[in-house]
């Protein structure tokens, strides 16, 4: 390292120091031998024989866990079909498609979810497992389609000609040809749709219902009941 | 070209379908609600009326409005003057280093960011690891009272957003063609002026994207200011979501969300205004 480069590593090293102090005191409090207070009690392993025998806890995990799998599963099929239309055909309401994933990745999650919450509310779904899933599946779906699409345009448009020159249908190229060559992406897509689902608040907290419980809900409450002491 | 494609007309129906149902039917239910009647006893009476909108310039929610805009603005200020030079250099950066650095800014992002909410708490509470440093380093005599105040509420929003600011600057900074900082240092501007009229003006389209990343959730994260900033604090986030989970005043909380929808297809206007003709728009 040279000298003239000290300022730039300090600068990044500053804000590395911001972005990982927090959880690194967030694991050093996890050993804390005290309940209510954040301060430094002595060193303990409670908290986490507390951890495995809270049923309830669990069961939320698993809710959570199953809900986003779910989610990401459906919202990649979805959404990996309208990255190949967009990509593929020119239809009516193409721009308005292409304008509306824009819209949906930037517009705010409280208004998705208060807007599914009305929905659902005048519709009169139960809200739990099912109301949860569809919210969920609707809020992945864009990001699904911008990181297909981005991998779709890489493509050499040539390659579907040849297809079908040698008279394959849309549905075999579909199989044959774009699968193949899209699934680094789609998984790609799957796996920000399953943290995006697993750790989301806003949106669950608007079209959850109390017999379904989800980690993050759970975890906001607990804080909220107990946090400020 | 055939008339009918089976598999054309089998993706677009779905995904138009879902769209439609659970995209644009909510919003336009929103919209329809947002000039209902309020009643308590039901969603709301099927009544034309501008109640709702008159409500909001009234000086309670029309000052909640003034304080949300201005937190997320000063927050999304301090995420600018952190991330660009952030941005900035991580993108000149090339091979394994920079991918290390790149995953580095990601991981925290795995972890719940209402749990790291709630760590910061410990960082800026009255006793907390900051206020310790700061006195053991002699730079403040008493302990700063951040915790339940708008500044803690700032520092937890630019903790929780400042990634979203750093990655579209990133990316606009990679694709900066070096030759042009060299042509505008060859015809004599210095630093400052090569910054100012060539730098910037380039890497524009990743700072408005960056910044609307991080200006529209800085409002409406109702989480953060429940957490760091006690029971004072309401944003906007957190009036929608006591009207219509708290309140059940449904038409007030879509009235809101009307204009919050109405200030980001503003930001995109402006948006698209600045990046129009250039290579460097994100999506589309």
């Amino acid at each position: 390292m040279t000298l003239k480069n000290l300022p730039a590593v300090t600068y990044l090293t500053l804000i590395y120091l911001f972005f990982y102090i927090p959880i690194i005191i967030l694991i050093a409090y996890s050993f804390n031998n005290t309940q209510y207070s954040l301060l430094w009690h002595g060193l303990t392993w409670n908290w986490y024989s507390e951890l495995f025998s809270d049923a309830d806890l669990w069961i939320a995990a698993w809710h959570s866990l199953v809900l986003s799998l779910a989610a990401a599963t459906i919202a990649t099929m979805i959404g990996m079909l309208a990255a190949v239309s967009l990509y593929r055909y020119r239809f009516m309401g193409r721009q308005l498609l292409n304008g509306l994933v824009f819209i949906l990745i930037l517009s705010p999650e409280i208004v998705t979810g208060a807007s599914l919450l009305l929905l659902f509310a005048l519709t009169g779904l139960h809200l739990g497992f099912l109301s949860l899933l569809l919210a969920h599946i609707s809020f992945c779906i864009p990001f699904v389609i911008v990181t297909a699409y981005s991998r779709l345009v890489s493509f050499d448009k040539n390659i579907f000609e040849a297809a079908k020159d040698l008279g394959a249908t849309d549905s075999l190229i579909f199989r044959r040809i774009i699968l193949p060559l899209l699934w680094p992406a789609l998984f790609a897509g799957w796996l920000l749709s399953f943290t995006l689902s697993l750790d989301d608040v806003i949106i669950s907290y608007f079209v959850a219902g109390p017999e379904f419980e989800i980690l993050p809900l759970r975890i906001f409450f607990y804080g909220a009941l107990r946090g400020k002491t | 070209m055939k008339m009918t494609n089976p598999f054309k007309v089998f993706s677009l129906s779905i995904v138009w379908s879902w769209l439609f149902l659970f995209a644009l039917l909510p919003f336009g239910l929103i919209l329809v609600a947002s000039f209902m009647q309020h009643d308590s006893t039901q969603i709301f009476i099927s009544r034309f009326t501008l109640e709702n909108y008159q409500q909001i310039n009234n000086s309670v929610y029309f000052h909640i409005f003034e304080k949300s805009f201005w937190v997320a603005g000063v927050a999304t200020f301090f995420c600018l003057m952190l991330g660009y030079p952030f941005a900035y250099l991580i993108a000149r950066m090339h091979g394994a280093m920079k991918n290390f650095l790149l995953l580095l800014v990601i991981i925290p992002f795995w972890t719940s960011s209402l749990i790291r909410s709630y760590a910061l708490i410990a960082m800026i509470k009255a006793k907390g690891i900051l206020n310790t440093l700061l006195l053991g380093l002699g730079l403040i005599h008493e302990p700063l009272q951040l915790l339940f105040t708008n500044t803690a509420v700032i520092i937890g929003l630019v903790y929780n957003l400042l990634p979203f600011m750093i990655l579209p600057i990133m990316t606009n900074v990679e694709r900066l063609d070096i030759r042009l900082i060299d042509a505008a240092r060859d015809l004599g501007a210095n630093r400052f002026t090569t910054f100012k009229r060539v730098i910037i003006p380039l890497t524009m389209p990743g700072i408005i994207a960056g910044s609307i990343l991080v200006f529209l959730p800085a409002m409406t994260i109702f989480y953060i200011p429940d957490i760091l900033g006690g029971a004072k604090s309401i944003l906007l986030g957190n009036l929608i979501q006591n009207q219509f989970l708290v309140a059940q005043n449904w038409p007030l909380g879509a009235a809101v969300s009307v204009v919050l929808t109405l200030v980001l297809i503003t930001l995109i206007l402006v948006y698209i205004r600045t990046t129009h003709g250039t290579k460097n728009r994100e999506w589309i």
